[in-house]
This record gives structure tokens, sequence and C-alpha cells, in this order.
């Protein structure tokens, strides 16, 4: 991890629009770094010394077999789970992360796979759920202001939604999913996890959502990708990093790997050692 | 101002959208306050061929003044019902409230003013007790308050002491639901309320256009705002046939405007739908979702509390038997019926007082047919199952128009 500590306490430079990923881990320093991060629940030990790096700009997609220490590392980063040991880096800075309200401060928003919406609410009160804006010098919303805003941002990342005043219940997966990625970037986020994005979404709504992160990673942001579905992991990745019993086994170039090989390490037949017996 | 952004050649396209819009929100399950009016409608028609008098201004007025009472504990059932709880202390807290306010105005001589404030605050101080329970201990709020309408009901007994029935004496008291006010007031205030509804609606209309956002339908807002003047003129001509404007009434009407107001445009109304409609949901954007829970229990017991003691103004006394009875159940069905869901996060304060009236008006206008309780009982079940069911079937619709 020798790319560190090249821009002292400051940003890195800004991505560049066409958002081509990091060719070597050389010229550019991540926005977010995890430093032989180990957690253990007990007797077990779901993370050992992972080292785990984002840049702007670019696609990571997390993916390993159940139970291989991916769920953990991403509460870790989210705040949920504290490590036993390692370190959290940001921007070029060891941060201390004590809780999930930290890593939201610092930028770093995470959708999970229940997407935390309110159904009852319209799209631009979920966008703004629990940051309301009110309109002074009374104490009520201002709904104009919320509903500009959200109207675009939806643009922005080319959302398209009938109505943003239509409540969410009525809405596809893939618009949810969509609603539930644009609210945790429009707040200043540069890092983005999202878990399991395209579970239980048909093809043409999977492909709506592959594409909205991929306008994330063109507008600068790094995102991490946890999913199942190798075929689109393969679509949106700029790098891939497998995990494997709580270890990183391997971190590919997506355009210089093949899918087998990404499966070979997922279940470590390339190693022969940890092959399981069924 | 309100063409910058709609499209030219507006009213017929505007009114075709409008209509398809309504129809949209219809089959989706979102059927809002429509059901309980056309109820309302056809129980009235119904009463008055059966008994002429029902449409009467006298009897109208009296409708008005006998649900004033559960109208006020219904506001607080909504607010508890739109966080997916239910509280079932509401008639014990209807009572202890005003039987605490009844012992200190008769028995211990206290002014109105201060008799009703301890009134009030002790449904306060139940409420926040009980949802204290309900969030510290996680125990489901229907068993709580269950313990709520025995404790308090007991408390009630306790209060009231021996003697059993008090009197009461206090004019300001006897003011709450015997106050009427002159045809003069009344058409004022008609025509405060109708400029205040039209420069809120073209406010609401400027401000879209400044900001650049599509305007709502004109011209469902307008029809929307013809049918309130149209209640709002047609009621005040009742009340000046009859006795006045009762002051029981604009009571009511406070307080359902007043929360209305709080749960449509203020913070603390979008989180207390946030948690009722996804409570982990709105733990994680930040809200404190026990303390929208605490509050809200807070608020039903003083609405239950205040409930109580505009009944009580109502019957000059209070007895053993207050807040007893069907009380309880009548504020819940009023609530859902009015349109409230009870899966929670769905629907208006409204619902409390347009649900308080089908169920009055069942009963009074039964007791002019001179029918029995058991008559009563039975119609305001199928009521009320009706009204539940169009409920569930509207979730279903929701379900199979979401996801």
């Amino acid at each position: 991890m020798t790319e560190a500590g090249g821009w002292p306490g400051g940003h890195p430079p800004t991505a560049p629009s066409g958002g081509l990923p990091p060719s070597a881990t050389t010229d550019r320093q991540p926005l977010l770094q995890l430093k032989a991060v180990s957690k253990r629940f007990g007797a077990v030990q779901a993370l050992s010394e992972v080292d785990f790096d984002v840049y702007p700009a670019e696609v990571v997609a997390l993916v390993g077999d159940n139970g291989a220490g991916k769920s953990t590392l991403v509460k870790t980063i989210a705040g949920i789970n504290i490590p036993d040991s390692g370190e959290i880096w940001f921007g070029g800075q060891h941060v201390a992360v004590h809780g999930p309200r930290d890593p939201v401060a610092l930028g770093i928003s995470t959708v999970y796979q229940d997407l935390a919406l309110c159904d009852n609410l319209d799209v631009v009160a979920n966008l703004y759920l629990g940051r309301e804006e009110l309109s002074p010098p009374l104490p009520l919303l201002s709904e104009e202001k919320m509903e500009k805003r959200a109207r675009e941002v939806l643009k922005t990342l080319d959302v398209k939604i009938p109505n943003p005043r239509n409540a969410v219940a009525a809405l596809s997966g893939g618009q949810r999913q969509s609603v539930a990625v644009a609210r945790s970037v429009m707040w200043q986020a540069k890092v983005v996890l999202l878990d399991e994005p395209t579970a239980a979404l048909g093809v043409q709504q999977t492909k709506q959502v592959l594409e909205l992160i991929l306008r994330l990673r063109n507008q600068g942001l790094g995102v991490v990708v946890i999913s199942h579905n190798l075929a689109n992991v393969f679509e949106v990745a700029d790098r891939i990093v497998v995990l494997r019993l709580g270890r990183r086994v391997g971190t590919f170039d997506r355009k210089a790997s093949s899918e087998e090989a990404i499966v070979a390490a997922i279940t470590g037949a390339e190693f022969g050692k940890f092959q399981p017996e069924a | 101002m309100s063409t910058a952004t709609a499209p030219s050649g507006q009213t017929d396209s505007a009114a075709t959208s409008a209509a398809r819009a309504f129809w949209t929100r219809v089959t989706s399950g979102d059927v809002g306050s429509l059901p309980v009016i056309a109820g309302l409608i056809l129980i009235w028609i119904v009463f008055d061929f059966l008994n002429p008098n029902f449409l009467s201004p006298r009897n109208l007025t009296n409708l008005v003044v006998q649900i004033a009472d559960i109208g006020i504990v219904s506001v607080g059932i909504v607010l508890v019902l739109l966080l997916g709880e239910i509280d079932l202390s509401v008639g014990s807290v209807y009572g202890l409230g005003s039987a605490v306010m009844a012992v200190l105005s008769v028995k211990y001589g206290w002014a109105a003013a201060p008799a009703i404030g301890a009134g009030i605050l002790t449904g306060t101080v139940i409420g926040t007790f009980q949802g204290f329970f309900f969030t510290r201990f996680k125990i489901p709020s229907f068993v709580v308050t269950l313990a709520g309408l025995l404790t308090w009901f007991g408390a009630q007994l306790h209060t009231l002491g021996e003697t059993g029935t008090l009197n009461l004496n206090d004019p300001t008291i006897q003011q709450l639901a015997g106050q009427f006010y002159s045809p003069t007031v009344g058409w004022s205030l008609a025509v405060v309320v109708i400029v205040w509804l039209g420069v809120d609606l073209a406010i609401t209309r400027r401000r879209r256009a400044v900001a650049g956002l599509q305007q709502t339908g004109l011209v469902g807002d307008l029809v929307k705002f013809g049918a309130i003047v149209a209640v709002v003129l047609g009621a005040t001509a009742v009340f000046a046939a009859d006795r006045g404007v009762p002051l029981a009434l604009l009571i009511v009407l406070a307080f359902v405007v007043g929360f209305d107001l709080i749960t449509k445009r203020t913070k603390f109304g979008r989180h207390i739908f946030a948690v009722g409609g996804n409570a982990e949901a709105a733990r994680r954007a930040g809200i404190s979702v026990n303390g929208i829970r605490v509050a809200v229990f807070a608020l039903c017991g003083t609405m239950a509390a205040a409930g109580g003691i505009m009944g009580a103004s109502n019957l000059l006394a209070v007895n053993y038997n207050s807040g007893t009875g069907d009380t309880l159940l009548n504020a819940i069905a009023g609530a859902v019926i009015g349109g409230t869901s009870l899966f929670g996060g769905r629907g208006t304060v409204w619902s409390a007082l347009t649900g308080a009236l089908v169920i009055g008006s069942i009963n009074n206008g039964l007791a002019l047919l001179s029918a029995a309780s058991d008559v009563k009982f039975m119609i305001t079940g199928g009521v009320l199952l009706a009204a539940v069911t169009i409920d569930a079937v509207a979730r279903q619709g929701r379900q199979r128009a979401g996801v």
C-alpha cells in the first residue's frame, strides 16, 4: 500500500468525467482505504487482515460466497461493525469510525437490500426523509424547495419516474432502487456502497440500475457493489475484489480477467486448498 | 400567474387529466375520504326519508354538539393509528380527565380555566406514561393501553369518590357545549375561513409557479375549493336558522384544522407518517422513532381528556359512566370509518370529524325513530365492518398497483 500519502490531508484530483478506471494503483490516491482490517464474532473470524480500497470514479465489485465476509466488510465501512484491528483511511487521512453516523459525515453512504423507503410517502418525501427543508420564519415544510431539488437530482442521475409526487409504493423495483440510490448520493456522498442492488429485479430494471451505477461512476463517485451475479458484475465493475472465509484472496481487473478465474477464486479451486466437499 | 407553466388550452385537457389522475388514485387504492362522504350523504338521505325532522336545522345543530366529544377523542386516535398503533385507554382517560376537572371545580371551587387545564394535563401525563412503557419495554401498545383502560377507570372511580355524580355548575365549563354564536358571528367566520382557504390555495400555486414546478390540476383544486365553500356556507345557514354556531363545533374544528396542519406540513407530522410507514427506514434516516411515538401517545391522551371535558360540558355532569360504554369504540370506529388506515401511515385528521359525523348521525337518526340500543349497535357495527373492508380492499389494491 504505497499509494497512500501522495496528497497529505488533501483531496485527490477530481476524476476525469470519462471515468476510466485507474490502470494501476500508483498514480492516484484512493478515496477510501481499509488497511489490514480484522473482525471477529466469537469463534468466527469474519474478516482477517483485509485490505480494501476505492478510488474516485471507479466501480469496485465485492464478490464471494455466502459467509465470505462481504456483509461484514460493508458493515465495517458503514460504521455498524467496529473493527477489532486495522485502520480506515478516507481522503488520505486516518479516520476514527465509532458508529454509523461517522461514515455518513465523511461522505460514505450505504444502500441496503431492504432500501429503507417509506412506501406511504412520495418520492420527494423519501429523498428528504430526516432532512426536511423548512420555509422560515414558519416551521412549515417547504414542499417547493424539496420538490425542485428532488427533480433536479433525479434528472442529473437520469432516473425516470413519472411523478416524484407519487407514493413510492406505486413504483417498480428498479425505480425504488434508483430512488434509494439517489437519496444516498444527493447529500454530498463520495463513496456509495450498494448491497445486492440488482437482486430480485427483472432484466429491464436490472439494466436501469446498472446504468445508474455507471452514471454515478462518471460523476466521480467511488461505487462499491456487492453482488452474487457475476454477469452484472462484469457489466459495471472496473475492479473485482474476491473474499473467501474472511480473507481477500484476489483483486481482478475486469478487462483482464475471465469469469472462470473469479469463480475459481470464490470457491478456492484455484488454490486447491479450501475446496468444498460437495 | 398560474399560466406560467401550465399548458395552453388547459380547461378541457386539465379537466380530463384531473379526472384521469383521480381515477388512477381510486384504482390504485388511494380512496381518501370519498367513501365516507358518500356514506354520510346516503345515511342522511335515508334518515330524512324515515323522519323529516332529521335534516332540520335544530336536529343538525344538536347532532354537531353531540359528536363534539367523540370527534376530539378521535383526533388523537387518528394520530396513533397513523403510527400503526392503537390506544385502548382513551375511554378511561376521557372519564378520568373529566372527573379530575369536575372534582377540582365542584369540590375544591377551582376556576374553570385551571380546572380544565388540570383535567387535560392528566391526559397528557397518562399518554406520556403509556408511550414510555410502550417504547422503553417494547410492550405492544394494545397491551399497555389495555392495562391503562382498567387502571384509569379505577382512578376515575376513586377520584369521583362515593358521591358518584358531580353536577357541573361553573358557567364557563357549561358554555363549552352550551354556547352558540349569533348568525352575524357565524357568517363573519364563514367569510374568514373561505378567504383564508382561497389565499392559501393562491399562495401555494404561486410558490410552485415561482419555483418553476408543474402546477397541480387547477380544475381539481377549484372543485375541491368550491365543495368546501358550499359546505361552509351550507353549515352556516343551517346554524343561523337555529340557535347559531355552536362553540363546541368551533373547538372541534380548531383541533382538526390544527392537527391537520401539523400532520401535513410540519417535520413532526412527516415523521409520524414515516414511522407509521416504515419505522426502520425512519430510524435509519435519523428520526427519533421513540420520541415520535411518545409524543403521539401524549397527544392522544391529551385529546382523550379534552374530549372528556367536552362530553362533561354537554352532559352538565360527570359520573361513573363517563367515558365508559361505547366511547372508546366510537372514537376508534370513527377514525377508521373516516378513512384512516388501521395498518399505519395512511389517513388524515379530518377522518376524525367525518367518522364521528357518520356514527353520530346513526345514533341520532335511530333515536329519532325511537329505535333501541340493539339496532343502534348492530348498524354501527355493520358500518364499521364496511369501512374496514374498504380499507383492506384498498390496501390490496395498492399492493397490486405497487411493485
